[in-house]
């Protein structure tokens, strides 16, 4: 085929050939995600639209990840998972993922391809605009709206517009102070938060190749922070290892032409880029951690799609190993796996939990999005006032995490576990 | 008989890369658009994210803004993909938004909702006209014009979405192609 990833996927799906970007298709849709803000709206559209005994288009292939507020006492919180469990058990939905059951997996994006739900090739659609994630395993992924939703859950299609590619090449070996985080937030620093509108963001390269699956999913879930529809990472041997041992479905593997034209290329070597932040209020303020050392904080928060995964608490706890926090540091699993895995994985024969502990983080709790954006005013970890936080969340909007006083520097695990520790904005090779 | 490609109504201005947490805080997000009260009470919050610096655009008291159109610059609507975004707005009284650019899941759900009418400016407006300035979009011309000074300004063509947004959104759309019933 011809076209980019992103085209040759989306041909596929339309039943072309071949797409051109800037064409409107009809495609064929593989999964439906949605969650309990956006859910229970989809799901009002759907029984208008479509009736309230109508059936959705296919069962297997609507996946319910309620995470948002889920440990709160707001009563319309309560009543929009009430609404979501309702309408799953009408439907008989397979994967609904229910809070208060052994069932509860936690942040959508983390526990999506977590659960098997994620293949190559495929179409993804969710009410979230961090669905780009699920770009990271080689498949087209992006975030819709409720009555885009109501309609893919009513006919498992939608009407898209083709983007046009830009690729970002990532070579040279990556140094252990920079990860994923650091590469993403370098490239929506050159490009801006408007720099990928409309567009595909590629990203390929050695350095690409040798990331793990959760740091390519870090990378992926932040094309929306640069305006873009979907982020993308071929599919290779790693990537075909993850799916496998999750889902016995059957994918069709599909390839980009390297040759096919790109509306821009960046050109990045790793050993050349710096552990930086993102300052408020918005994701594309780019700065080296050294160049913010003068910043003084009030608290560190290590949660979220972006910065949640078992990986970036190893990153974390391998800088806090032994050291103790000056600043109040939130740790917040994105997923009950990832809980689990806290106890397990060691570093120095310690368990992260313990690590955490020893070194004062705050006592950790269930898996939610929690503060990252905000919610009810009694989520943990919510800025409820003025705070300086460093965060490895994906958005630092004015009172995104809550008060409109707040100020956020987005920053990978290293860098904020390294921050946590001093108390101002700190390059983690001061601890490496 | 009135013109629906006519809009006309006081402005409110704002600025570049207006975001989702700005047009409706994530507090409220649990509420659920298709519930009419609820609906109605997004519309209350609309723009209540603004800085705290900003000019009020809900009255102090009131259900609804005094501004029919919002005035911005580049990107409006960056971030979340919540349609309470658009709809917040539609319920707070907005018909229509002209901004320099859209960010494209906050576009995308203007027209598949057919709440608000996304429109783009050819120039910064925002640093032509203020909050609270009369204006006529005339959507048939592509034009808008200052009721104080009679000036006229051009808006981009619609585009590819155009028959989406005659059409009143993506159901609406679909049932004129034959896609659903």
């Amino acid at each position: 085929m011809t076209g980019t990833l992103t085209e040759n996927i989306l041909a596929k799906a339309s039943g072309k050939s071949k797409v051109i970007p800037g064409e409107n298709i009809w495609v064929n849709v593989d999964i439906l995600l949605t969650h309990d803000v956006c859910g229970p709206g989809t799901i009002g559209v759907f029984k208008k639209e479509f009736g309230t005994d109508a059936k959705v288009w296919n069962k297997e292939k609507v996946v319910i990840i309620p995470d948002h507020y889920i440990f709160t006492k707001d009563g319309k919180a309560h009543r929009n998972i009430e609404t979501l469990t309702e309408f799953a058990k009408k439907q008989g939905l397979p994967y609904y993922y229910q809070p208060g059951t052994d069932n509860y997996k936690g942040v959508c994006h983390v526990a999506l391809p977590a659960e098997g739900h994620v293949r190559p090739g495929e179409i993804i659609f969710g009410t979230d605009s961090h669905t780009c994630t699920h770009g990271a395993l080689g498949a087209f992924s992006t975030g819709i709206g409720n009555t885009d939703a109501g309609f893919v859950m009513g006919t498992g299609k939608l009407l898209i517009k083709v983007p046009e590619t830009i690729r970002f090449i990532f070579d040279g070996k990556k140094p252990n102070y920079i990860t994923g985080k650091d590469m993403i937030l370098r490239a929506i620093g050159d490009i801006g938060v408007a720099g990928a509108t409309y567009c595909a963001m590629e990203f390929s390269g050695e350095a690409i190749s040798a990331l793990s699956i959760e740091e390519r999913m870090t990378i992926c879930n932040m094309a929306i922070e640069a305006g873009g529809k979907n982020g993308i990472i071929a599919a290779d041997e790693k990537t075909l290892e993850y799916v496998k041992t999750r889902t016995s479905k059957p994918f069709e593997v599909i390839e980009g032409n390297p040759d096919a034209p790109a509306k821009a290329t960046y050109n990045y070597i790793c050993e050349e880029l710096e552990p930086c932040v993102a300052m408020p209020h918005l994701p594309d303020k780019y700065a080296t951690a050294t160049s913010q050392r003068e910043v003084k904080l009030t608290r560190a928060y290590i949660g979220s799609c972006t910065g949640g995964k078992i990986e970036d608490f190893i990153m974390a706890a391998s800088i806090l190993n032994g050291r103790k926090v000056s600043i109040n540091t939130f740790i917040v699993p994105a997923t009950t796996d990832v809980s689990a895995a806290l106890l397990t994985e060691t570093i120095d024969g310690k368990p992260l939990v313990q690590i955490f502990a020893e070194a004062g983080c705050e006592d950790i709790p269930l898996p939610s999005c929690a503060a990252c954006l905000g919610g009810p005013r009694d989520t943990f970890g919510r800025a409820n006032q003025r705070e300086i936080v460093i965060s490895t969340t994906n958005r630092n909007f004015v009172g995104r995490m809550g008060s409109k006083e707040a100020e956020i520097y987005l920053a990978s695990p290293l860098t904020a576990a390294a921050s946590a520790i001093t108390g101002n904005i700190t390059d983690p090779r001061e601890f490496m | 008989m009135e013109n629906n490609n006519i809009i006309k109504g006081k402005v409110y201005i704002l600025g570049d890369n207006i975001d989702t947490d700005q047009i409706i805080p994530a507090e409220y997000l649990n509420l659920v658009p298709t519930i009419p009260e609820e609906y109605d009470k997004l519309g209350s919050y609309a723009m209540a994210g603004l800085p705290l610096d900003a000019e009020q655009f809900i009255a102090e008291g009131e259900a609804k803004t005094e501004y029919q159109i919002m005035i911005a610059g580049a990107n409006f609507g960056c971030g979340s993909s919540r349609e309470h975004a658009p709809i917040a707005l539609s319920a707070a009284g907005v018909k229509a938004i002209i901004a320099e650019s859209y960010a494209r899941i906050f576009f995308r759900n203007s027209v598949s909702t057919g709440e608000v009418y996304p429109l783009e400016s050819t120039e910064s407006l925002n640093k032509v006209l203020k909050t609270g300035d009369e204006i006529e979009i005339d959507m048939d011309k592509e034009e808008l014009t200052n009721l104080a000074d009679n000036k006229t300004y051009s808006l981009k063509p619609i585009g590819d979405v155009a028959p989406v947004i005659a059409a009143g959104g993506i159901f609406a759309y679909a049932r004129k192609q034959g896609m659903i019933k």
